[in-house]
């Protein structure tokens, strides 16, 4: 398993060195790795689906316990026919798709093999911080795709729109599973869910989760991104938005449902937002005239259908669930797949201008009626199956018939939508002329009736499906036992209410005005679109005046409020816990006083001089004194240091000042502050000397660690210097640190001062200047 | 720099090379060749002391040689890389102090940058070369080193991590250098006329 997700992430690399040459055929060669990937996962279908879990572990940082854990379930197994079958299957169709010539088509292929083992991953994995990486990468690679070239503002905003919704979800999971990790004491998912913490830390938990999963399967109120994603070349959004990354949200519910589908925090809003999002999604997919943006809204109504039967936590619910998870990844792809046919070969797919599609291309319009008859729920169909079961589920009474009614009111508006889709894609209108198709290849076709046949194969022949799926509802402690599917399950509700939604699906597509009446009527809040960019604006605004307050351009303010900061934070609790040491003592040396009044002198003639420069050469007078100190003390490396450095800072002042003006300003605006200035330096000065005082006392005897350094420094270090044992040896790993961050400022402060002199250079650019771009460019 | 005349004969002129020989002998015999002495090119934006400059030249490579004697006498003495870094860096200010940017371009043809890079990733190698070995990362080994003249030198591989330190100091004070020096050659008030070519 490792092996495929590696051969995936190889092939994207290559895909990228040949694309030059390769052309669109790329996609050919980044088929092969999903298609290899599902042969192999089917070779071993007949170990796995009798429940022997095949689990692979790669030791990542044995020393903290960090391993990277795949595991191959049911549930993998069903995910990997989506992701890597019907991935090979998208894979092929945009070999064909993608015009000669295209450009970008190596990008395209790389990102969507790095995609595709990045999902493979993420239905693999079961460990959490495996899970969380898959998953963010799948996030990367979508805002990646979505973004395209980048050229057109569309693209951007959706990409980026995707990505923040996704991202913010993935983190809130993250958090999630951290917590549920701590919560039961082990990173392995199949550990957890065997064994099911509880408490409020994991209620709290698993509300983290389901954002996670709400964000990433674009349920209500986080779906607009899913419609924006939209911009992406559609054999893109087939797999991805349609097949894929959309379900991992759905996938992670199925995942955790088995330890956590009793739990009301977890159920109850998978079940609401599930509902809504179900109602809102057909809604909002009857009003759009784009085919795509169509399919899009139908992607949103079933991700909340396959959120309800997923978080509902029953045996019967989880089999309706994984049937329809199935059927849903199978019909959906194949539908994106016919809306990129039809797009290809028309040039629109706009069912305002669509006539006559179906006439002139008999046989995509079959596979299109397979898969929305499967999408519809009408027998023999894998979908129709899926949904008898989901409305079996919830046929026992108490809240469950609320349920029941939403799901069985979202089923009526899709069918709607889908008879909208045939008619608008393949009838033929009378006021509209023909729309001119250039017949579709067996390249485009083939793909296309895969999926479409697959839904038909495993509806008629049931028993197929009910060995894939059956392991799931199996491994589901919770609610009655799930009868087997069936095509015919007798008469009784559930036939009645998918009756039912095939009559008043028909009746609602017939009659608009059942529905029309709403548009315009819903309350603004409701509008999600709007609220995301509220969100993000507002965000923004939040930014900029928490900048404009802080950041207020004030050198002076800066050092106060550090200074304020220590004092409040630093001193008071020094004060208040520190005894004042016990024996006074005016010097230890002689030699002492004479420095220390030196430093005084320095400091006071510093705080009174009139020229900026004179108190810069005061100011080192102290730091040299404090260096001499150092030295009658008996510490020469201080010592040494302190003078390189305080020689250096004064190098550096001197470069500084020769911009200001010579003597400190006198204007009143200043001058009015000086005594606030006054209380926060006299305050910070008393401060340091009081701790230097209270510490001298508070060390009675030469510690430990001290005497260890100085002991072993020769033996263990090498050197008689025991200042030099610790920061080469002792303390390397600080070292090493200090000079990182050294390197990293240095540039920082480099590029900053850089940029401020192009910035006030770059109205007279001198030829000094140009002649050096020049040389940059000459030197590269 | 200027080109040395002597190692630099023109040799397109072949019918009276000698005479070419002759009359650049007789126009640059006087160019300054000493790198002690100023060079011709106006360097910073101050007024050059001629003493100044001599004499940055003269105590430059002793006070480098110092440096090194720092870096490498830390482990038994004051010292250190941190140390031996700061002093070789007052080196070059003093040479830029003396004679501008130009002067520090005389010495060096290396991008600051680059040695803070070669710096850390010193001390980065030499931090993770034990675990070459088998070691632990960071781990010291001492060597003893037979020299000629000198003797056995006990020699720490810790030394290495000091010489990344001691680099990347360096590096870091002249990257100092070329921005907040550069930032005031350009901008310092006055500063329309100077030229800097040469530099």
């Amino acid at each position: 398993m490792l092996l495929a997700i590696a051969l995936h992430m190889l092939v994207a690399v290559i895909v990228l060195l040949i694309a030059r040459r390769a052309g669109r055929w790329v996609f050919a060669i980044a088929a092969a790795v999903p298609a290899v990937t599902f042969a192999w996962v089917m070779s071993g279908s007949a170990a796995t689906l009798a429940g022997d879990a095949r689990v692979e572990t790669l030791s990542w940082a044995p020393k903290i316990g960090l391993e990277s854990v795949l595991r191959l379930d049911v549930l993998s197994f069903v995910m990997i026919i989506l992701v890597s079958g019907v991935g090979a299957v998208v894979f092929a169709f945009y070999a064909a798709y993608a015009k000669p010539g295209e450009r970008g088509v190596g990008r395209t292929a790389a990102l969507l093999s790095v995609f595709a083992g990045a999902m493979l991953g993420l239905v693999l994995a079961d460990d959490i911080f495996t899970l969380y990486v898959f998953w963010e990468l799948t996030t990367v690679c979508s805002f990646l795709l979505v973004g395209g070239d980048g050229v057109s503002r569309a693209a951007r905003r959706s990409a980026v729109q995707a990505l923040l919704v996704t991202a913010i979800g993935g983190l809130a999971m993250l958090g999630g599973l951290v917590l549920l990790a701590e919560a039961s004491g082990t990173y392995r998912i199949s550990e957890i869910v065997a064994n099911p913490p509880s408490g409020a830390a994991v209620n709290v938990a698993l509300v983290l989760l389901l954002v996670g999963v709400v964000t990433k399967s674009a349920q209500v109120p986080f779906h607009p991104w899913l419609p924006g994603a939209m911009v992406a070349p559609t054999p893109v959004s087939a797999y991805l938005h349609a097949a894929a990354m959309v379900k991992a949200g759905v996938y992670l519910l199925a995942r955790f449902a088995p330890g956590f589908g009793d739990v009301p925090a977890w159920w109850v809003p998978a079940v609401v937002l599930g509902s809504l999002t179900m109602l809102i999604g057909g809604y909002r997919a009857l009003r759009e005239t784009d085919l795509k943006t169509l399919l899009a809204y139908g992607t949103v109504s079933q991700l909340g259908f396959l959120t309800v039967l997923m978080g509902a936590g029953t045996r019967a619910a989880a089999l309706a669930g994984i049937t329809l998870l199935l059927a849903h990844g199978l019909f959906k792809s194949a539908l994106f797949l016919v809306v990129g046919v039809i797009d290809r070969q028309t040039g629109t797919r706009d069912i305002r201008h669509l006539s006559g599609v179906g006439r002139q291309s008999p046989a995509l319009a079959v596979f299109a009626v397979l898969a929305l008859a499967s999408m519809a729920g009408l027998p023999p169909l894998l979908g129709f199956v899926g949904k008898e079961t989901a409305f079996e589920a919830f046929t026992y009474g108490g809240t469950d018939t609320f349920v029941l009614v939403a799901i069985a009111l979202g089923s009526v508006l899709t069918v709607a939508y889908s008879i909208r889709f045939v008619w608008g894609a393949f009838a033929t209108k009378t006021d509209l002329p023909d729309t001119a198709v250039s017949t579709p290849g067996i390249g485009l076709l083939g793909p296309v009736a895969l999926p479409a046949l697959a839904g038909l194969v495993f509806g008629v022949a049931t028993p197929l499906a009910s060995t894939v799926v059956d392991g799931y509802p199996a491994a589901m402690p919770f609610g009655p036992e799930a009868s087997d599917l069936a095509l015919w399950h007798g008469i009784g509700v559930p036939l009645g209410l998918s009756v039912l939604a095939l009559v008043g699906g028909y009746l609602v597509y017939r009659y608009p005005a059942s529905w029309q009446w709403l548009c315009g009527r819903l309350p603004s809040a409701l509008n999600a679109q709007r609220g995301y960019e509220r969100a993000v604006t507002g965000l923004d605004d939040v930014a900029h005046k928490v900048t404009g307050r802080l950041q207020v351009g004030s050198l002076p303010a800066y050092l106060g409020v550090i200074l304020v900061a220590v004092f409040v934070v630093a001193g008071v609790g020094m004060i208040s816990d520190t005894p004042l040491p016990a024996e006074w003592r005016w010097f230890d040396n002689p030699l002492q006083v004479p420095l220390a009044l030196l430093v005084l002198a320095g400091a006071w003639a510093a705080v009174f001089a009139h020229r900026r420069i004179t108190a810069v050469l005061f100011a080192s007078v102290v730091g040299y004194g404090i260096a001499a100190l150092f030295i009658v003390d008996g510490g020469p490396d201080l010592a040494l240091a302190q003078f390189l450095v305080e020689s250096l800072t004064l190098v550096v002042f001197v470069f500084v000042l020769r911009r200001f003006p010579a003597h400190f300003s006198n204007l009143k605006s200043i001058r009015s502050f000086r005594f606030g200035k006054l209380a926060v330096a006299a305050t910070a000065g008393i401060l340091v000397s009081l701790a230097g005082v209270l510490y001298s006392g508070a060390r009675t005897e030469s510690p430990t660690a001290s005497q260890e350094y100085a002991e072993r420094a020769v033996s263990e270090a090498g050197a008689s210097n025991v200042v030099n044992a610790i920061i080469v040896d002792f303390r390397a790993f600080d070292t090493v640190g200090e000079i990182t961050v050294l390197a990293v400022a240095a540039a920082g402060a480099a590029s900053l001062i850089l940029a401020a002199q192009r910035s006030a250079r770059r109205p007279t650019e001198s030829d000094e200047d140009s002649k050096a771009s020049k040389r940059k460019e000459a030197s590269r | 720099m200027k080109a040395n005349p002597e190692s630099d004969p023109q040799p397109n002129s072949e019918s009276n090379s000698e005479f070419n020989l002759h009359e650049e002998m007789w126009n640059d015999w006087d160019v300054p060749r000493d790198q002690l002495l100023a060079g011709e090119y106006a360097g910073g934006v101050w007024k050059r002391s001629l003493l100044l400059e001599s004499a940055a030249r003269i105590v430059f490579p002793t006070v480098l040689v110092f440096s090194i004697y720092l870096l490498i006498a830390g482990h038994y003495d004051a010292g250190g890389g941190f140390s031996g870094g700061l002093v070789a860096g007052l080196a070059f200010v003093v040479r830029y102090v003396a004679g501008g940017r130009g002067e520090l371009a005389t010495i060096l043809r290396i991008r600051p940058l680059v040695v803070v890079g070669m710096g850390l990733t010193i001390a980065v190698v030499v931090a993770l070369a034990p675990l070459l070995v088998g070691g632990e990362v960071l781990a010291t080994t001492t060597f003893d080193v037979p020299l000629p003249v000198i003797g056995d030198v006990k020699i720490a591989t810790s030394l290495g991590l000091d010489l990344g330190v001691y680099l990347l100091i360096v590096g870091v004070v002249l990257d100092l250098l070329r921005t907040l020096g550069a930032g005031i050659e350009l901008q310092a008030p006055g500063d329309r006329t100077s030229k800097r070519e040469g530099a």
